[in-house]
């Protein structure tokens, strides 16, 4: 019968050692690890759990940028009045992961590693423009949020690396961002389509600035370049909002399954993009 | 298989068990402490029948390790009523109804407590949306709504007197 | 039962709103329920699942798992008897002892996606699931069917090759999936349809939807050397899982007694057996107490879901909105055994009407999926979604308002009804009335936003129950019955014997036996407890007051016409004696030693008479036009109650048969993949309502009193589940501008439709 560890390290560089060997599993919040075990879908032979590092928990500030530790529960995001206040498109995308008990625990960091291409707090990351701080045996890299998952429950993550905290930009004056999804219920149900839009306007209300993710419509959650770019110059009008939503249209590459059909994700997609531009445009103070 | 020592408190006393680490805090609750108050609806976090505290936060015991609780403060159904005297919230689901089978009932009662232990005066949306990890199916949730919203009600008075 | 004792004229018990008996335990945790008990030295078991949708067993070698440390009995359907067809009448519906028998552990082949092959008990679930991955099962594929439809055709893969159609004019000579066709005509309806002025008919279509009880079946079994059995176990009836235990195991009923848990919810799903007589069976191979517990995911694939179904509905009328005609034929999955609620659907079909032309034509169809299990009005949703769907077009066409052409066509007291018996005492027209009466039916809409109605009959029944009551030496009542409490049963139970009794409902202690403690009663099912068994309850509570009446005669030393019972007190109303001195209950109690020795009393019967209800609901919804997200924005649900007792658990009854139809009309479906395995074996997936996807409930409770009970209670908890299902398709179709005559109707499928009008 296989044995099972529990192994729960207090820095980095011995999580990484942890993780180094095969039949390793990180831990963060756990709400997927546990469901995963559950159903015999993953088999580790230890467990890492990484919210004793300090890092990995918690949020702070540094030279005006904030830095969410990877493990830190969704309640906890919630909580931060600065952070919502800058970015309210990620603390929502995070918030929108389970249940009030689910948000107790899960993390931004378990929600992109899970590597589901429906998390619904990875859109808005990448809108952001957030990278990842990574930590292995070889060290410590710095990657875009985008370049981590690169399939269905799949990452760039070499044998021993976990991701330990995720650096946001600075963030200008009048500047927001939005994430929403569709589920067939209000609430505890997986996003059939997400989209996170983050903008940056000028002192005019001309947006500067943009960038569209798409979540659960292809394999992987994609930073939508052509939606963003068709947003920047001007205000937010009727003609850029097309050209935005067919782009994010253009763009998605869904699969039909009990979730939804592929038609029905490409247009809500386009749905939820302009919906989500509106709240962020007029979240930036336009 | 080797097991590992817990030390953690339970509703305020101090609680030891032993865990393999693949046991789920609800496992632990219901299996080594023998306190049944929480309940396994589906094991995957989406009933929550298992809704207990955690160092204050509330969660899905059946989402949670046991090793993961060592040091941790965790508080459960059977010590919401104190001194023999049932919670306002206890008190108001009798009172209304607001329960059939009473299955889902322990993980509403923890669930609804930590709602208003957060927020006090709640809007029925609110109350809806936080509740909604809480799978009731016999009762249309109306009640147990109505239950909420009068505890809550009850506990602003006599926090005001 | 006694000309001198005094009915009270005005109820001080029934009709209040006490809190209920077993309220205090099961919101501190302390309620036991299935899976909360332990017995010493417990084994746990585990059930081998089939992979395969449809398969024949070629063999089962357990030799290794049999081998693994720890393992303490493994077993398979080779270790029961291979029972022949026999139909045993369990109450709601008759099963076949074989079918039940084979669908606990299959024999031969397995027919569905979860079916239980084996089963093992070992000292730790470890080991036991460890066991279970060292069973080998040798199955060859064989070809599958999920749909009712393609279940039917002739070149389907056949289940049963042994199952003839019954119910056909000519006996088929050629095996066939389709189980039985149930037939009902009444008039000429050709000939109807000829004169009819105008005509609607569609095509409709329902999923199979799971009654979603929260939790999940549970049981601990002890077999012990002597041959006597012990179960503790979560169902709808302690005495129904004797029987079945009995039967499939080839035991002595008097060699088991079965205890009733706390039960999690229900909705008819636990008023069968699956894994008692595994867990028994396990015992017995083993020497040890066995305790068996389902995951959510085997509680979807391998428990009673009900049918999904696939119908055709005509009606005709003349311009008045006189309904002349009407064909139905309506086609139910009735998963892996025959059996599906579809000759409960031919029948309350078109029971809401008073037509004189109709053919109603219903098939059983087994399929490969797992076998369908009593949900609450087992088939009349459906048959419902189907036939209210239909009214309201009709409605639309002939530009008449939907209750109007309701009530134009309403069964009343006198009319003989569509499956059958004539109507007394009901109270259809007056709960239509009460909707059109209501502020919610004149207020307006909002953009986007719809109105349905629609209505539903269910038959409610009596049958046998028992019940005991036991006076204490201070004058207290423990009421026994054998009925386990689902939605708060116990709390009518004290009612209504504090209301006979005369004493505070708080004086009363119900509780429900175990099969060795209680005489024979018929599971809770049939919406029967509060109307039979508690007609078993005011009985037993008049036979103590007789008792107390004879008692305190023969203490006054006067006739016992000379003594009445008047709230809760013995009264001497001898002329001859006025300085008698009225005697309680309690000081009654206090003397039975000296009177005759403990006060008690049981009552059994077979309670006849059980009024059918009537419910009519409004649902108002609001559509997402750009995604197809629906919102039910107002909801309102007015039933015929006959009498409501505990009026909060009516109105509860009545929100929870709304919940569980509004999700069964948006979002809950099984979803099959193309092996025939269920793609969404649990909650986050099936998704069932939340707590943010409804507004409040608002419930009309109608009294029309049921002269048969002593209260004039009818059954409540069935009723409030027939209307949602057709009352937000009615909405949708409001709201849309189209008719969606499939359900769920999903944010896909209304988009879709949506889509579809614009062209």
């Amino acid at each position: 019968m296989p044995e099972l560890a529990y192994l729960a390290p207090s820095s980095p560089e011995e999580a990484a050692r942890a993780l180094a060997s095969a039949g390793s599993r990180p831990l963060s919040g756990g709400t997927d690890l546990l469901v995963q075990l559950r159903a015999g879908r993953v088999k580790p032979d230890t467990i890492v759990d990484l919210k004793k590092i300090a890092g990995a928990m918690g949020i702070r500030e540094e030279k005006g940028s904030f830095v969410i530790g990877a493990a830190t529960s969704g309640a906890v995001l919630g909580e931060h009045a600065g952070l919502v206040r800058a970015w309210p498109g990620i603390v929502e995308g995070a918030n929108l992961i389970g249940s009030t008990q689910v948000q107790g625990r899960a993390s931004l960091g378990g929600n992109l590693c899970n590597g589901s291409p429906a998390a619904d707090g990875v859109p808005a990351l990448i809108a952001a423009r957030a990278t990842c701080v990574i930590v292995g045996p070889n060290g410590r890299r710095e990657a875009p949020v985008e370049s981590i998952v690169t399939g269905p429950g799949k990452t760039s993550l070499t044998q021993g690396e976990f991701v330990l905290e995720f650096r946001l930009p600075a963030r200008p004056a009048r500047a927001s961002d939005a994430y929403l999804r569709l589920i067939p219920r209000t609430e505890m149900d997986i996003a059939v389509a997400g989209v996170g839009v983050n903008l940056v306007l000028d002192a005019g209300g001309m947006i500067t600035h943009a960038h569209v993710a798409i979540g659960a419509v292809a394999p992987t959650a994609l930073l939508v370049a052509d939606a963003g770019a068709a947003l920047i110059g001007g205000k937010l009008d009727e003609a850029r909002l097309s050209a935005m939503e067919a782009a994010v249209r253009a763009a998605c590459k869904p699969i039909s399954d009990k979730r939804g059909t592929a038609e029905y994700r490409t247009k809500i997609a386009g749905v939820l993009a302009r919906r989500a531009a509106l709240i962020a445009y007029d979240r930036a103070g336009a | 298989m080797s097991k590992i020592h817990i030390t953690t408190t339970v509703n305020g006393d101090p609680a030891e068990f032993l865990a393999s680490p693949g046991m789920t805090l609800l496992d632990a609750l219901r299996d080594e402490l023998g306190l049944t108050g929480a309940k396994e609806g589906c094991g995957s976090g989406d009933c929550g029948a298992c809704s207990v505290m955690l160092d204050g936060r509330l969660v899905c015991s059946c989402l949670v390790l046991a090793p993961e609780v060592e040091g941790c403060r965790v508080e459960t159904i059977e010590g919401m009523a104190q001194g023999g005297q049932l919670h306002p919230l206890q008190q108001k689901f009798l009172e209304h109804a607001a329960l059939q089978c009473g299955f889902c009932t322990p993980g509403l009662l923890v669930a609804a407590k930590a709602l208003l232990d957060a927020h006090p005066d709640p809007t029925e949306v609110e109350a809806r949306y936080w509740l909604a990890g809480n799978l009731c199916r016999c009762t249309g949730y109306d009640k147990i709504i109505r239950a909420v919203m009068d505890a809550a009600a009850e506990l602003r008075q006599e926090r005001a007197a | 039962m006694s000309e001198t004792l005094d009915k009270p004229t005005t109820l001080n018990v029934v009709g209040t709103r006490p809190i209920r008996p077993d309220g205090a335990d099961k919101v501190t945790g302390r309620a036991t329920y299935g899976a909360d008990y332990n017995m010493p030295g417990q084994l746990v078991g585990r059930i081998l699942r089939s992979p395969h949708a449809h398969a024949r067993i070629v063999s089962i070698d357990t030799t290794r798992a049999r081998a693994l440390p720890g393992v303490k009995a493994v077993v398979t359907s080779a270790d029961f008897p291979d029972l022949a067809s026999e139909m045993h009448d369990g109450g709601e519906a008759a099963s076949n002892l074989r079918d039940l028998s084979l669908n606990v552990l299959a024999r031969g082949k397995v027919l569905y996606d979860g079916h239980a092959v084996a089963a093992v008990a070992a000292v730790s679930a470890a080991v036991a699931e460890e066991a279970l991955s060292r069973i080998k099962v040798t199955y060859e594929a064989l070809p599958h069917v999920i749909d009712v439809e393609p279940a039917m055709s002739p070149d389907a893969p056949v289940l049963h090759d042994y199952m003839m159609t019954e119910g056909l004019e000519t006996p088929p000579t050629v095996a066939s999936n389709i189980a039985k066709r149930h037939k009902n005509v009444r008039g000429d309806v050709d000939a109807a349809f000829a004169a009819a002025d105008v005509i609607v008919e569609d095509r409709y279509t329902t999923e199979a939807v799971h009654q979603g009880y929260i939790e999940p079946q549970a049981c601990v079994a002890a077999w012990a050397e002597d041959g006597r059995c012990e179960v503790w176990s979560s169902s709808q009836g302690q005495f129904m899982v004797r029987t079945y235990c009995a039967k499939i195991l080839g035991l002595e009923i008097s060699d088991i007694r079965v205890t009733p848990a706390e039960i999690g919810g229900g909705f008819g799903g636990k008023t069968t057996v699956y894994l008692e007589p595994i867990a028994l069976a396990l015992s017995r191979a083993s020497g040890h107490p066995v305790k068996m517990v389902m995951t959510r995911e085997d509680v979807f694939r391998a428990t009673g879901p009900t049918s999904g179904a696939v119908m055709h509905v005509k009606l005709g009328a003349t311009n008045d909105g006189v309904i002349t005609a009407a064909t139905v034929e309506l086609k139910f999955q009735a998963g892996a055994f025959p059996g599906s609620p579809v000759g409960a659907a031919c029948m309350t079909a078109l029971a809401c009407y008073d037509i004189a032309n109709f053919t109603i034509v219903g098939w059983d169809v087994v399929t490969n999926t797992p076998k369908t299990a009593a949900y609450r009005a087992p088939g009349a949703p459906i048959a419902a979604f189907a036939v209210e769907s239909a009214v309201d077009d009709l409605a639309r066409k002939l530009g008449m308002d939907p209750i109007a052409l309701r009530e134009k066509n309403a069964v009343r007291d006198g009319t003989k009804a569509a499956y059958g018996p004539t109507f007394a005492n009901i109270g259809y027209v007056e709960t239509l009335a009460a909707i059109r009466d209501s502020e919610h039916y004149k207020s307006p809409l909002k953009p986007n936003q719809g109105r349905g109605v629609a209505v539903g009959f269910w038959f409610n029944i009596g049958g046998e129950s028992t019940a005991a009551i036991h006076i204490s030496e201070d004058g207290s009542a423990a009421v026994v019955t054998g009925n386990p409490d689902i939605g708060g049963s116990r709390a009518s139970m004290a009612m209504m014997a504090a209301e006979t009794l005369g004493v505070p409902v708080e004086r009363v202690r119900p509780m429900i036996g175990d099969t060795a403690s209680i005489g024979y009663s018929m599971l809770t099912g049939g919406s029967r407890t509060t109307f039979a068994t508690g007609m078993a309850v005011v009985q037993a509570a008049e036979k103590v007051i007789l008792d107390l009446r004879q008692r305190a005669a023969k203490l006054w030393e006067v006739s016992l016409d000379h003594v009445v019972w008047r709230m809760g007190q013995a009264e001497c109303i001898d002329p001859a004696k006025p300085e008698k001195k009225p005697m309680t209950l309690a000081a009654l109690a206090a003397q039975s030693g000296r009177t005759g020795g403990p006060i008690s009393a049981q009552v059994t019967l077979n309670a006849q008479g059980a009024g059918p209800g009537f419910g009519v609901h409004l649902c108002d919804l609001e559509v997402d036009p750009e995604t197809g997200h629906t919102s039910i924005v107002r909801y309102t649900a007015a039933q015929d109650v006959g009498r409501a007792i505990h009026p909060s658990y009516v109105e509860g009854q009545i929100q929870g048969g709304v919940a569980q139809g509004v999700g069964w009309a948006l979002n809950e479906a099984y979803i099959f993949d193309r092996d025939g395995r269920m793609e969404n074996a649990g909650f986050l997936d099936y998704r069932m309502p939340v707590a943010s996807d409804l507004p409040m409930l608002d419930t009309i409770m109608i009294e029309v009193p049921n002269p048969k009970h002593p209260f004039g209670a009818k059954g409540v908890g069935e009723v409030p589940i027939v209307p949602p299902l057709a009352a937000v398709a009615n909405a949708m179709r409001g709201a849309i501008g189209v008719r969606m005559s499939s359900l769920p109707l999903s944010p896909p499928a209304v988009l879709a439709a949506l889509d579809a009008r614009k062209g």
